[in-house]
Parts: C-alpha cells; structure tokens; sequence
C-alpha cells in the first residue's frame, strides 16, 4: 500500500475509533445534569441513584473519549503536515480555542465532580457538572467550526506564499456549513444517550427478578427518561439533516450525487432506495427509484434539477483543470447515507412506539419492546459513524474543498514504514482497549445499582481499609 | 515587542506549564508500583493526582493547539519530525489516561497490576521522551529547505538528548515524590521522605552535566543574554534550595524549589533557540524562525485577544480546584479511582 491510502486509513480508523466515543459523552452529560438537577431540586433519592450509575458510565465511557482525542490533536502534524503549513493560520485558532475554552473547563470541572461531592455544597457540586456538559458541547463547536472550515472554505485568501490565510473570523465562526453540522452532530449525541440509557435500561429490567422494586422504578424512570430525550432528539437530528442535504446540492454537489449514487443529472430526480453500480464505467447497474422525491426533498420543489457525478467532474474539470474529482468509493458514500438516515427513522419509530407504550402512569412492560430496545442501542452508533464517512469519504479527492486534494496534504518525511508501525500500533491498543472498555461497561451495567446504599458501602470498605469492588456495592 | 515574540513567550508559558504540572504527575505515576505496599495505599497515591491529571495534561493540548495556531509551520516540523517518538509518547499517554480510570473498578488483583505498570510505563515514557525531543531541538536537528526533518528516528538518541531525557525524568520524579509527600500521610508518606533523601542527587549530577555537555553541544552559552542569565540563575539556586529544603525537611518548599527549577530550565533552553523555533543542523539559513514559521499578523492578533482573556481565567478556575483537593489523603479519605 502506498503513503497516501496508508495515511487515510490511519486518520479515518482513529477518528471513528475516537466518535465512537464523543457522541455519548457529548449526550450523556447533559442528561446526568439533568437528573442531578432534579436530585438537588425534589430531594429524591431516585434521582440520586440514577445520577450516580449514568455518571459512573460516563466517566468509564469519557476517558476513552480524552485518551482517543490526545491522538487527534497530535496527528494533523504527524501525517499531515503539508495540510498543517497550508491551513495552520486558520485551521488552528479554532484547536486551540477548543482547548483553551473547553477542554480546560471539561478536564478540571470533572475532577471537580467526581472528587468533590463533599468538599463543596450542594449547587456549586451540580453546578460543576453543568459545566462539563456545556463545556462538552462547546468543544463540539470549536472543532466542527475547523472541520466547517474543510467542507465549505470562509474568510481566508490565498496568500502570495501559496498558503491560506484568516483575514475574517468571524466569517470562521458564522459559517452556515458549522451551524447546520453543529446541532446535527450535538443532537446526534443526545440520541446516542437517549438510546443508550433506554437500552440499557430495558436490559436491567429484563432481567430484575432479583432486584429490588426501588432499582426497578430507578431504571424505569431512566428509561423513560431516556426515550424522551432521544425522541425529541432524533426528530432534531433529521430536521437539521434534511437542512444539511439542502446546503449540500449548494456548496457540495459532488457529495450529494456520491450520496445518492446519481451519475447523470436529473429533473425531476427520484430517489434510489436500492442500486448496484459500476464505479469503472460510471454508470448504475439496478437502480429501484421513488420518482420525484429527492428533487423534492433537496428544494422542495418537485421539478428541481439534481446534478449527477458526470456533470459535477466536468463542471470541475473545467473550473479546476483536468483530473478525477470524483471521490473513491462512491458504494460507501451511497450506503453510509442510506444507513444514516434508515437508522435515524428506525429510531424515530421505536421512540414513538415507546412514549405509546409508556403513555400516561402505565408501565412499559412489553418484553419484545424492550429486547428491541437492548439491540436498539447499536443504532446510534451506526448512524454517528456513517454520517462521518458520508461526510469525509463525499468531500474527496479535496482536504479542503476547492483549495487543497488530498495527495498534496501528506507530511512528505513520513514513509510506509513509519505509517505501518503506527497504523498497526494504534490498532493493537484501540482493539485491546475495547476489550477493556466493554469489559467494565458491561460489567457495570449489568451489576452497578444492586441495592441503595452505595455510599456506604464504599466508605465501609475504605474505612476497613480494603480494597472494594468499588462501585459494584452489589458484590 | 511584536506578535510574534509574544506568542513565543506564550508558548513558553504553555510548556512551563505543562511540565510543572505533568512534572508531578508522572513522578507520581513513576512511584507508584514502588512505594506503595498495599492496594489501599496505591489507590492513595493514584487519588493524590486523580483530580487533576486531566486538567494536568490539558496544558499540553494548549501548547501543541497554540504552536499549530501561532507558529503552523513549528507545529507541522517538529510534531512529523518526531514521528515515531510522538507515536510512543501517545500510546504511554493513552495507557495512563485509561488506566486512572480503569483500575480500582474491577478487584481482580491481576488487573490491577496491569494498570499499575500502564500507569508507570505511561508515565516514564514521557518524562523521559520529552526531555529527548526538547533538548534535541536545541541542539538542533537536520532540517531541511522544505522545513522539513530528514534525518532518522535514531538519530535523535543522540547522548546529549538522552542525557535531556534523563534531566526531565530525574526532575519529575523529585517533583512528584516532593508533591506525594504533602498529599500523604503515615507509613506511606515516610517511605516518601526516604525517597526523596536520595532522589535529589542524580537530578543534580544530570543537570550540572546536561548544562556542561550543553556548551559543548549547542549554542546556549555562545552569546550571553539577560534572560538566559536570569534563568540559569534561578534555576541553579532553585535547586540548591530544594536541597537545603529536603535537608531540614521543608517539603513544601522543596516542591516550589522543583517548580521553579521546571520553568527556569524551560526558559532556559526556549530563550536559548530564540528567535529562531527550532535550529537547523543543516545551516542556519533553514533554521525556523519566529518569523518564517508564524502565522500572519491577522490570526497572531485574534489568538492573542482569545489567550490574553482566556488564560487568566483557566489559572484562577486550576487554582480554585487545587485548593479544594489541599487536604492529605488518609486511610479515611473516600477515594474515587
Ligand atoms: C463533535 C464532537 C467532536 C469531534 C468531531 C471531535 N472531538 Fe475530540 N472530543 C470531543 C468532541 C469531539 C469531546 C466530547 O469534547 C471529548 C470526547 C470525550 C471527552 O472527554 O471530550 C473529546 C476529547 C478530545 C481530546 C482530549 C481532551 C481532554 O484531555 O480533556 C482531544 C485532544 C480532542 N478531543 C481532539 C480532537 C480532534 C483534534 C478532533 C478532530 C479530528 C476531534 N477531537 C474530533
Ligand atoms: C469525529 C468525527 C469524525 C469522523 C468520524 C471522521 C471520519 C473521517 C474519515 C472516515 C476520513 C477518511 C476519508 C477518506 O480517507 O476517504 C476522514 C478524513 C479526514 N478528516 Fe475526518 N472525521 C471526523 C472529524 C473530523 C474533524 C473534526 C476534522 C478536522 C477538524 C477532520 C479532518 C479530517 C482530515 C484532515 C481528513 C483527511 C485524511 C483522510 O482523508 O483520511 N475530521 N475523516
Ligand atoms: C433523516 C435523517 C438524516 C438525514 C437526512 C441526515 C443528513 C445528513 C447529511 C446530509 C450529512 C452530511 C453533511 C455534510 O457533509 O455537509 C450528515 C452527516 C452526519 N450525520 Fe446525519 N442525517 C440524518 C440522521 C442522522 C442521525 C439519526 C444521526 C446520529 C444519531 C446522524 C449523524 C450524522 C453525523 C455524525 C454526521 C457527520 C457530521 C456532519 O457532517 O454533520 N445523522 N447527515
């Protein structure tokens, strides 16, 4: 394998490694807020209960989220150095920011939350974790503000030294790409808890014969909880989608036609639901098609035309010169959307189902539902990670759409060699992590919360001096 | 003084930072499987740092964040050119980070061993490596027209590098015993103490010989500067007070004497590249300056309004925090990790 298929490999692998994780804690800090919140304000010690289990499956779940994030933040300048010299005056005030403005905050206030429940009062406790939810969130926008930046270039030039340069960045911050990606993205994150809370939910439920009635009300309340929230969020996630679609046809048709397989433009366009095709010959083999919609859906106009791949390679052969601007693997982009969005609706409609269910004082005690919802918990992740892949893999051959391809973007002192060591290496410890990280999830999951006093139980096993299965009070 | 001799003070700031705080955390982490009996007393050791690890190592996400900001073209050399060591500093910091969190919540006593030597190895690795990187970059390292490094992994183990590396590694572990030393209490904070008697010789026998080695090496004594003066000054009197406050056992202060030794070495050597950003060996005209590698004066201006607000901010909320986690950790204490 050549340098550049190496270098790509390596980003997307730690980067998809690294959202596997984001999107979660994203979302799960809001909603462990959230239920302190109602902790601090009812005195009930439901709330408290629910507060501590989510919060210790973030913690598990947050710190393979900072030690995934250290390798990003590095590898810009490791693999891509070229891209680093030619972007860096924009690219990097937006990094920066993030860590200067979030990450210290996230880091410190966490510390903060975890180790000082009893060194500060009520509210200042709640209001640290508060912080690192927002905070969080923030760190989102400041990052997906330097990936806006890849997508659709604002507020540079073109300096006499070749390289790009900020000369706005308020334009930087306000660009329309960020503000539509954003809330994609932090909604996305929500759903991501929203299911993950249900899902693990109904698993703890489903099998409660032993446990107590007050652990059986915590969890469904949880579920419930968690339901809402994704409900309301996944319907946020596709509205701003659709949004996404629309501004794509605009500043990335090339994605939109990757997206949708359309090789030659189309008015009006229908949309595929289902196509094999010949990437060589540029052509759809089996192609089945609702009339109409995607012109629809892209300008809510029925009779919209739609650009195919044909027509934007040689819109761009024109504007950029010869060379191939099609991205590589338009199958991935075709079936990343489909996933996406196909998960998406399948979420919407097992929420709906759910609040159905669980209307009014009733308990959702259907077995078959809440086996959906154990299974359900794998969709979220499927779409966080399909989206991504939509959104990089459809921005190919450029780095930095217009501006910069992808072969001009490698750190030229960097061999295959370098790249396999690394490349193998990251992946030998992100496999052996996920055996650790599911390892305690699961085993939290499953056991954490067995009965009320868990406080207790620690600060009896500390007081004996020995060492407890810490959180695991049930053991 | 223009932008850009501005954002180089900055990023000095930055990394004094980060290694006055990382310092103590990975001395921590290096004591760790050796003064601590019993699991109840690793976990002390490991809540000592836990509450700021985290917040420790954000100073290096703003350094590496400020670097690629502010200087992309120092970014984009120095983290390709370590290629392979920053591959190696990356697996010992992901090692570290999961393994605080990881460790006490299973009881197997294998698995907590497991973690124990990820969190020693992961943090020897660095104390050890940055201290290579930094002093190979003063002695300057083969660069190219393209600013590019072209020379070989090995050729950055270099003696005087290692002897950097050894610098930075003897330093942090004085530090973090001087540091556990006022977060513990009882039998384990005696074994501290023994640990510090001794620890202070090979950081004095390795610095007197890396500032030695270094007039024969690079250019640090070849032009005397105020600055340089000054911080070889202090960084040479904070290290005998740390002695003299270890001999009459004035712990506290000995761990604000390492402290100061931190960030006077780290000015030390920044004020001895300065202005170029990293030297080349290949002749000076590819040296990187403040100047060939800076950002334009647009973004040095907006970075600089973000950092002069932010920065102020970020010290009083660490601050805050530190003092909250001042008391000692007893056998009483609740311990998280
Ligand atoms: C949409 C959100 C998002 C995206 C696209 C990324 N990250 Fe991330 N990152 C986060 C959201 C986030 C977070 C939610 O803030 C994390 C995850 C868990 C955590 O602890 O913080 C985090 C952690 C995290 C850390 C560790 C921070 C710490 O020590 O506290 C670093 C250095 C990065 N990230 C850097 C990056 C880089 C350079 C990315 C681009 C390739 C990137 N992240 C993509
Ligand atoms: C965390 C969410 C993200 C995911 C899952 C993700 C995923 C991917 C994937 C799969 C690729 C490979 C595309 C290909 O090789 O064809 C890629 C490329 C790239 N992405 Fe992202 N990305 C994410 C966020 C970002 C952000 C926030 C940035 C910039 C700030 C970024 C910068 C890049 C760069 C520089 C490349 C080029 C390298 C390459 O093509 O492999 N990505 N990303
Ligand atoms: C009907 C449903 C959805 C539609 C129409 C939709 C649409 C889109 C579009 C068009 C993009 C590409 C944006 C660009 O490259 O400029 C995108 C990206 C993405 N989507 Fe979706 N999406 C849907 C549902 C979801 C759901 C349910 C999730 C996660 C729970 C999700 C997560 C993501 C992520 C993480 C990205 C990459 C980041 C970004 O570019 O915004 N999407 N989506």
């Amino acid at each position: 394998m050549d340098v550049l298929t190496l270098a790509r490999l390596q980003f997307g692998v730690t980067t998809v490694y690294h959202f596997f994780f984001v999107p979660l804690t994203i979302g799960l800090a809001i909603l462990v807020a959230m239920m302190q919140t109602f902790h601090v304000a009812t005195g009930n010690e439901k709330f408290k209960r629910m507060t501590q289990f989510w919060g210790k499956l973030l913690l598990i779940n947050f710190a393979m989220g900072v030690v995934t994030g250290i390798v990003q933040e590095f590898q810009f300048g490791m693999n891509w150095s070229e891209y680093s010299r030619f972007v860096g005056d924009i690219f990097g005030a937006p990094l920066a920011i993030e860590a200067l403005l979030a990450f210290f905050i996230e880091s410190t206030f966490l510390g903060l939350w975890i180790f000082g429940e009893e060194k500060l009062s009520k509210k200042v406790h709640l209001a640290t974790i508060w912080l690192v939810a927002i905070s969080s969130n923030l760190s989102a926008f400041w990052i997906l503000v330097a990936n806006s930046f890849m997508q659709n270039p604002v507020g540079y030039h073109i300096a006499a030294s070749g390289r790009a340069e900020m000369t706005d960045f308020f334009a930087l911050i306000t660009n329309p790409n960020v503000w539509l990606q954003w809330p994609h993205v932090a909604l996305g994150g929500l759903t991501t808890a929203g299911f993950f809370i249900a899902g693990v939910s109904a698993y703890r439920l489903l099998r409660s014969r032993k446990t107590s009635v007050e652990v059986r009300e915590t969890f469904r309340m949880s579920m419930r909880l968690g339901l809402a929230a994704a409900t309301v969020a996944v319907l946020g996630t596709m509205i701003f989608g659709d949004l996404q679609g629309q501004r794509m046809a605009d500043t990335q048709p090339m994605k939109l036609a990757s997206a949708e397989g359309l090789w030659n433009a189309e008015s009006p366009a229908g949309l595929s639901m289902f196509q094999i095709g010949d990437e060589d010959a540029r052509t759809s083999i089996i192609n089945i098609r609702i009339p109409s919609l995607l012109s629809l859906l892209t300008f809510h106009t029925p009779g919209g035309q739609v650009l195919g791949l044909n027509d934007v390679q040689h819109l761009y052969e024109q504007q950029y010169g010869p060379g191939d601007y099609t991205p590589p693997a338009i199958w991935l982009t075709y079936w990343s959307f489909r996933a996406m969005v196909g998960s998406g609706m399948l979420m919407f409609l097992i929420g709906l189902v759910g609040l159905w269910l669980g209307r009014g004082k009733k308990v959702i005690a259907r077995k078959w539902f809440l086996m959906a919802l154990v299974g359900a918990i794998v969709l979220p992740y499927l779409a966080n990670s399909t989206g991504w892949i939509l959104t990089e893999m459809g921005r190919q051959p450029w780095i930095v759409q217009g501006l910069m391809r992808i072969d001009q973007a490698l750190s030229p002192n960097v061999g295959v060699v370098d790249l396999l060591i690394t490349l193998i290496g990251f992946t030998l410890v992100y496999g052996a992590l996920a055996v650790a990280d599911v390892y305690l999830l699961q085993k939290y999951a499953r056991s954490g919360m067995s009965d009320g006093g868990n406080a207790d139980a620690i600060a009896m096993a500390n007081a004996a001096g020995k060492p407890d299965g810490l959180y695991l009070s049930g053991k | 003084m223009d932008l850009q001799t501005l954002w180089f003070i900055l990023i000095t700031v930055l990394f004094s930072g980060f290694f006055f705080f990382e310092g103590f955390d990975y001395g921590v982490g290096i004591l760790l499987p050796f003064i601590s009996k019993a699991d109840q007393e690793r976990r002390i050791v490991i809540n000592a740092i836990g509450p700021v690890w985290d917040g420790n190592e954000v100073w290096l996400l703003t350094a590496g964040g400020a670097m690629f900001a502010a200087f992309p073209n120092w970014y984009a050399t120095m983290f390709s050119g370590f290629y392979l060591a920053l591959f190696l500093i990356l697996v010992a910091l992901i090692a570290r980070g999961v393994a605080f969190e990881f460790r006490s919540k299973d009881d197997h006593s294998g698995w907590r061993r497991l973690w124990d030597w990820a969190i020693f190895f992961g943090s020897a690795i660095p104390a050890l490596l940055f201290g290579v990187a930094f002093a190979n970059i003063v002695r300057g390292m083969a660069i190219d027209a393209r600013m590019n490094y072209v020379g070989t992994f090995f050729d950055l183990l270099n003696p005087y590098a290692l002897l950097g590396g050894l610098v930075t590694l003897t330093l942090f572990i004085l530090h973090g015993a001087l540091f556990l030393e006022m977060k513990t209490d009882g039998a384990l904070r005696e074994r501290v103490q023994a640990v510090i008697r001794v620890a202070w010789i090979p950081v004095l026998v390795c610095v007197l010989g890396f500032l030695a080695f270094s007039a024969v090496q690079t250019d640090m004594f070849a032009t005397v500067t105020v600055v340089k003066f000054v911080a070889l000054a202090i960084a040479v009197v904070a290290l005998l007070s740390v002695i003299a406050a270890i001999r009459v056992k004035r712990f506290g202060l000995g761990f604000i004497g390492t402290g100061v030794a931190i960030i006077a070495t780290v000015a030390l050597l920044f004020s001895t590249i300065f202005p170029r950003v990293m030297p080349s060996s290949l002749g000076a005209a590819f040296d990187l300056t403040i100047y060939n590698a800076s950002s334009s004066q647009y973004t040095l201006q907006v970075m600089t309004v973000v950092a002069l607000t932010l920065v102020p901010i970020v010290l009083a909320y660490q601050a805050w925090s530190y003092w909250i986690f001042r008391k000692r950790l007893t056998t009483q204490s609740k311990l998280e990790y």
